[in-house]
Formats: C-alpha cells, sequence, structure tokens
C-alpha cells in the first residue's frame, strides 16, 4: 500500500474540546434514537453508528461551509457538525414537517446543499458518483474546495464505487473518500464479500493513495484527512482512507446481530473512541471534571431540546404526499 | 424559420446554443468529446467549448448520470448523453432513485436539472440492445419529465426546454430520425415547451395518439383514411410525462374515438395509460373502445424480417383506424 504523508497539526485546547463535544453528542443522540425506536417514538429507519463517532468528528472538523460532505446512513453527526440543528435533525427522525424530508422520508436520505450536505438513497454507493460531480464542477471552477464522501466496505463491492472512484482517478478530483469499514454489511462479515484485507489497496486501482487506519482514534482520523484534504486542496487528486471500525448496534436497531459473537463485540467496545480521547484530553490537562460536566450538561440539554421540539412538531398534512415533487 | 436542419443537427443546434448562452450548461458522455458522439450529435462541441464542458466519460453509465446530478446540486444544468437509449438501464438507479426522488425527499428545497438524451429505437437494424424504447419505464416514475419529439423543430426546442427545466428530464431522440428527418427548427430563445402536445392533422372522424418515428406512419396511414372518407386527427404528444391530457380530450370531443401507436412495446407501454385515462375521464364521449397498435411484447431482433414484423408501420395503423371507424 502506498505511503500517505503524514500532516502535522496543531489543535487548540478550545478545538480538542469541540471534538470531544461533537463525539458526546453525535453518541447521545444515536442512543436517544435507539431508545426512542423502543419506545415506539420513532417508527424505524434508525441506522446508528454508535462506535463509528470518531471517523465523522475527525473527518469533517474544520471542513468549509462550501465543502461538500456525501454521508452515509450512519453519519447523522455529519449533518451536526456542517451545521444542521438538532432539533431539525430530530424532527427528521420523527418525521415530522421540521425535519429535512418534511416525513417524506426518514435518516439521511435528505440533504441541505446550502451547507454542503448531500443526502443519499438507501441504494449504497450511489452517494460515490454524485460525489464525483460535486467534485468535478470544484475542478470546473478552480475551487479548492473539496468533497468527502463516505460509504461503508460493503458498499465498496458496488458498482458505483468503482465508476466513482475510477472517474474521481482519471479526472483528479478534489474528493477524500472515507470507507467507514465496521467490518459487517448488514449480517454479512468482510471475509464473505471480499478476498482482501484492507478496502484501502482498492484505490491503487484507480491511480491514487489508499490507507489504512484506525478508525477509532480520532486523531488519527483527523490526522490522515488533513493530509488528505491538503493534497485535494492543491489539485493533487483524491485519497482514500479507511478507517477501521465496528458498530456496536446491528444493521439497524431491529437487528439483533445475533451473528457475531459477544466476545468480539466486548473486544471492539474496549476501543470505544471516547474513552480513548477522554484519557488522552486528562493526560493533556485539556479536560478535567468541571469541563466534563459541562460538555455533557450541554450534550443533555441539546438532545432534551431535540426531542421535546420535534416531539410537538406538527405532522405532514396527508395532501402533501403528493406534494413537492417538481419544481 | 428559414433554415432547415436535420433531426440530429437541431440537437446539436440546441445544444451548442444552450451551452453559449449558460455556462452552466456542460455535455458528458461516452465518446461525446472530440469524436463527437457515436452518432456525431455532439460534434463541433468539444472544438469550441473543450476539454471541461465537453467530457469524454469511461463506460460509466450510472457514474454518468450520479456525476450529473452533483453538477446539479451545485447549479449546473448537464446534460448526459447515453450512448444508445438501451444502456439507459445502467444508469437505471441514479435516475429513478437518486435523481427522481430528490426533491421530494428535500422536502421541495432542491432541484436536480439534468437531462439524459437517450438515443431510441428500431428500423435501424441495431438488434436488440441497439434498438430499444425504454421510456415507459421512466413515464412510470413520478419526479421525472420524458420527452420524445419527432421532427427536428421539436428536437431543438424540446432540448432547450429541457435543459432550462429545473427537473430531471429523459430525453429520447428516436435514432431512425437523426438523419432522415428535416425541417425548420426555432430561432433564438423560442423554446418548445415541456407538456403540450401538437395536432399534426386536423379530423373529426378519429383520434390517433403517436409520438417519435411512429408520427411518419402515422400521418401516412390518416392520409389514406383520408381517401376513404374517414378524417384522422393526429395528435403527435412530444411530451409523454405529463402527457397532454387536454389535447386527446379536446381532441376525442370531436372525434369519440382513440387509437394510440406507439414503438415501445404494447403490455403497460403508454398506449396502456393514456387509455385507461380516456376510460376514467371521457367514457361518456367514446363511440367505440379505444384501440393500440404497438409493439408486440417482444424483443427487437436483428434480422430485418422479423423486426419489420414487429414495427407499426402504415398499413397496420390504417387497418386499426378503419376497424376504429367502422366500430
Amino acid at each position: 500500500m502506498p505511503p500517505i504523508k503524514r500532516t502535522k497539526f496543531k489543535l487548540s485546547s478550545d478545538q480538542l474540546l469541540e471534538m470531544f463535544y461533537w463525539l458526546k453528542l453525535i453518541r447521545a443522540f444515536d442512543l436517544r434514537l435507539s431508545t426512542l425506536v423502543k419506545q415506539g417514538k420513532v417508527r424505524s429507519g434508525v441506522y446508528t453508528g454508535i462506535g463509528q463517532e470518531a471517523i465523522i468528528v475527525g473527518t469533517c472538523f474544520g471542513l468549509r461551509r462550501e465543502d461538500f460532505v456525501c454521508p452515509l446512513h450512519r453519519d447523522l453527526g455529519a449533518f451536526l457538525m456542517k451545521g444542521v440543528d438538532a432539533r431539525t435533525m430530530m424532527s427528521q427522525m420523527f418525521a415530522k414537517t421540521t425535519g429535512l424530508s418534511k416525513g417524506r422520508d426518514s435518516a439521511l436520505h435528505s440533504g441541505v446543499h446550502e451547507l454542503g450536505i448531500f443526502g443519499n438513497t438507501s441504494m449504497l454507493g450511489a452517494n460515490l458518483p454524485v460525489a464525483a460531480g460535486l467534485g468535478y464542477t470544484f475542478k470546473m471552477e478552480k475551487s479548492d474546495n473539496v468533497v468527502v464522501a463516505y460509504f461503508g466496505e460493503g458498499a465498496s463491492n458496488v458498482g458505483d464505487f468503482h465508476e466513482a472512484l475510477n472517474f474521481a482517478g482519471v479526472q483528479q478530483l478534489p474528493i477524500v473518500f472515507i470507507c467507514e469499514n465496521n467490518q459487517y454489511a448488514y449480517s454479512v462479515p468482510l471475509e464473505k464479500t471480499m478476498a482482501i484485507d484492507d478496502v484501502a489497496i482498492r484505490a491503487e486501482g484507480y491511480g491514487f493513495d489508499g490507507v489504512a487506519i484506525n478508525g477509532n482514534d480520532v486523531l488519527a482520523v483527523y490526522q490522515a484527512t488533513q493530509g488528505a484534504l491538503a493534497r485535494a486542496r492543491g489539485g493533487d487528486g483524491p485519497t482514500l482512507i479507511e478507517c477501521k471500525t465496528y458498530r456496536w448496534h446491528g444493521h439497524s436497531e431491529h437487528d439483533k446481530a445475533f451473528y457475531r459473537t459477544d466476545e468480539e463485540l466486548a473486544m471492539w467496545k474496549s476501543r470505544d473512541p471516547i474513552p480513548t480521547f477522554t484519557t488522552y484530553l486528562r493526560a493533556r490537562h485539556v479536560l478535567d471534571d468541571q469541563k466534563l460536566k459541562e460538555i455533557e450538561a450541554k450534550v443533555e440539554s441539546t438532545i432534551e431540546d431535540a426531542v421535546e421540539f420535534a416531539s410537538n412538531a406538527p405532522d405532514p398534512a396527508p395532501e402533501d404526499a403528493v406534494s413537492d415533487l417538481y419544481a | 424559420m428559414s433554415k432547415e436542419l436535420s433531426y440530429l443537427e437541431a440537437i446539436r443546434e440546441a445544444l451548442a446554443e444552450e451551452m453559449r448562452r449558460d455556462p452552466k450548461v456542460f455535455v458528458l458522455g461516452e465518446d461525446v468529446g472530440a469524436y463527437g458522439g457515436a452518432f456525431g450529435v455532439t460534434q463541433g462541441l468539444h472544438e469550441e467549448f473543450g476539454d471541461l464542458r465537453v467530457v469524454d466519460t469511461p463506460i460509466s453509465e450510472s457514474a454518468i448520470v450520479g456525476i450529473s446530478i452533483g453538477a446539479a446540486v451545485r447549479g449546473y444544468r448537464p446534460v448526459a448523453e447515453m450512448q444508445f437509449a438501451d444502456f439507459i438501464s445502467c444508469g437505471f438507479d441514479q435516475i429513478v432513485n437518486q435523481a427522481a426522488t430528490l426533491r421530494f425527499r428535500y422536502g421541495g428545497r432542491a432541484t436536480v436539472p439534468i437531462v439524459v438524451r437517450a438515443p431510441s429505437g428500431g428500423n435501424v437494424g441495431g438488434g436488440l440492445y441497439h434498438s430499444q424504447n425504454p421510456e415507459a419505464w421512466f413515464v412510470h416514475r413520478p419526479g421525472l419529465k420524458v420527452v420524445a419529439p419527432s421532427t427536428p423543430f421539436d428536437a431543438k426546442g424540446l432540448l432547450k426546454a429541457a435543459i432550462r427545466d429545473d427537473n430531471p428530464v429523459v430525453y429520447f431522440e428516436h435514432k431512425y430520425l437523426y438523419r432522415r428527418a428535416k425541417g425548420p427548427v426555432p430561432e433564438g430563445d423560442e423554446i418548445v415547451p415541456i407538456g403540450v402536445a401538437a395536432t399534426r392533422r386536423e379530423g373529426r372522424d378519429a383520434t390517433l395518439v403517436a409520438y417519435g418515428a411512429m408520427m411518419t406512419p402515422s400521418l401516412e396511414a390518416a392520409d389514406r383514411l383520408a381517401k376513404e372518407g374517414v378524417e384522422v386527427e393526429v395528435i403527435d404528444l412530444r411530451t409523454l410525462l405529463p402527457f397532454d391530457r387536454d389535447a386527446i380530450f379536446r381532441s376525442l370531443d370531436k372525434t369519440s374515438r382513440a387509437l394510440i401507436v406507439h414503438e415501445d412495446v404494447k403490455t403497460l407501454g403508454i398506449g396502456a395509460e393514456i387509455s385507461a385515462v380516456i376510460m376514467e375521464e371521457k367514457f361518456d364521449a367514446l363511440d367505440a373502445p379505444v384501440m393500440r397498435v404497438a409493439y408486440p411484447d417482444t424483443h427487437p431482433p436483428f434480422s430485418h424480417i422479423l423486426e419489420a414484423a414487429n414495427l407499426p408501420n402504415a398499413d397496420t395503423i390504417a387497418a386499426a383506424l378503419r376497424k376504429l371507424s367502422e366500430y
């Protein structure tokens, strides 16, 4: 596998704490959604990224408003970090008119183009050709904005993956492809879906670099992303970063995930990105008990406020089932 | 309107004029660059507009559409060429799931102004994969618009309208007409509006609804019937989604008889829908059952003898008109 340049970075204490806040908020949001599904308050369409948060925080942190992200179905945090407020995202999950889809679809099938967020469909990998199109417009404009496009290791077996990465390589597009390798495509483990260990080596076939990193280490993700972003912004084309991780919950909240062992889950839980980062921040004297309490309180109040708002928000009117089809 | 162009030249002129008018318009597809396209539609565009706006793509129909969607998200108006309409199945998901649903799942907050050009139709010796008429697949998908011009005038005017439309438009251009159809074209900013049919021949005894390459044998059959004392009104649909119900209904008020002709296969072709709409809304006006002349439910064969047996022609259409008028 070709080496990726290590990028030096310096983050202030405030920036590190902001990263920590995002990790905590995204975790809390997904945990709350999981509960809301069990309570029957959210019908379905909940695909949590619990355990995978370091990838979104490490890749989205510091992106420009003009940069585009093309999140996958577990990347609710990308919406939050790109500027969609928690109330709107919670409304989306509650299928309320205050959500992005106004009740037309759940989860992350919507976007906000003004904030640089493209919403994918359920066809995994289908966001990648769109990412290529977004990146192509930046190239046409000689802009140094970038696209960060997400996909799972499962989606790297889809034809769209090949078509998009090939085009991005040929055209040297400013795209950072982020593979969230959480080991399972729904129930099927990696070794049954590909004959290689690292998705990252697929990049070589498209003429650009790929690197496999620890996706549960937010700073490792941030560092690799910064290198890839610098390359993309400088006109040196795409990079594929494979973030090794694990989803704690099933594919969806209805999936009990009996296809994996308790031992395997326990092993990955011991690599929880949040305690790892907490330990780091405490050792650096960036985080203390007081700050931790403040952040946790802020997370709690943000989630509570969002649930309260979404619960009381208006439902769509039946006639809206056939509106907004055409401009 | 002194200038006469072929159908193919009319498409090219629409592309060139729209690209000159609006820097956000660009074309992409297989062989569309310096080569000028498999049929020569894009000849001269690469020379005038360069690599960035006349994009030779890999053989990646799904990416061609997906890239178009990504560019449209950023305010561009891409025109994607499927080399043959038969190949559009490879880009199907991006059209029907990504583009067609986008505005709906964004709660009306976004538009997808893409055009997918699809050279369709038989009678050119193309065999199974160079002769298809897959328009009904797309007429069945809310969120799309579908057009199918039959004259150079409409080829140019409808393409300009499609490019300026904020919705995804699938533009079926019939290969048989490329060099055979010649005629005047709109000049300057004139367009042919989407959703409006054209009455090609007035008549009081029966209504014939057709589009694309079926217009020629339909008009010939109407001429023959006129000699037999039956005046057939011939409507060129031009737009298949949304089709012009009012034009059909107005004609039926005069004629009370309807025949639908299409080159697409019979089962669930657009004739089935038009017939159902007439039954639902104009039953009282009818003096005869709605009839259809369409391709049989089979694949377009390579043999000229076999293909001729399948294609509707002036004889089969005239026979149907006689049956309809005598009912």
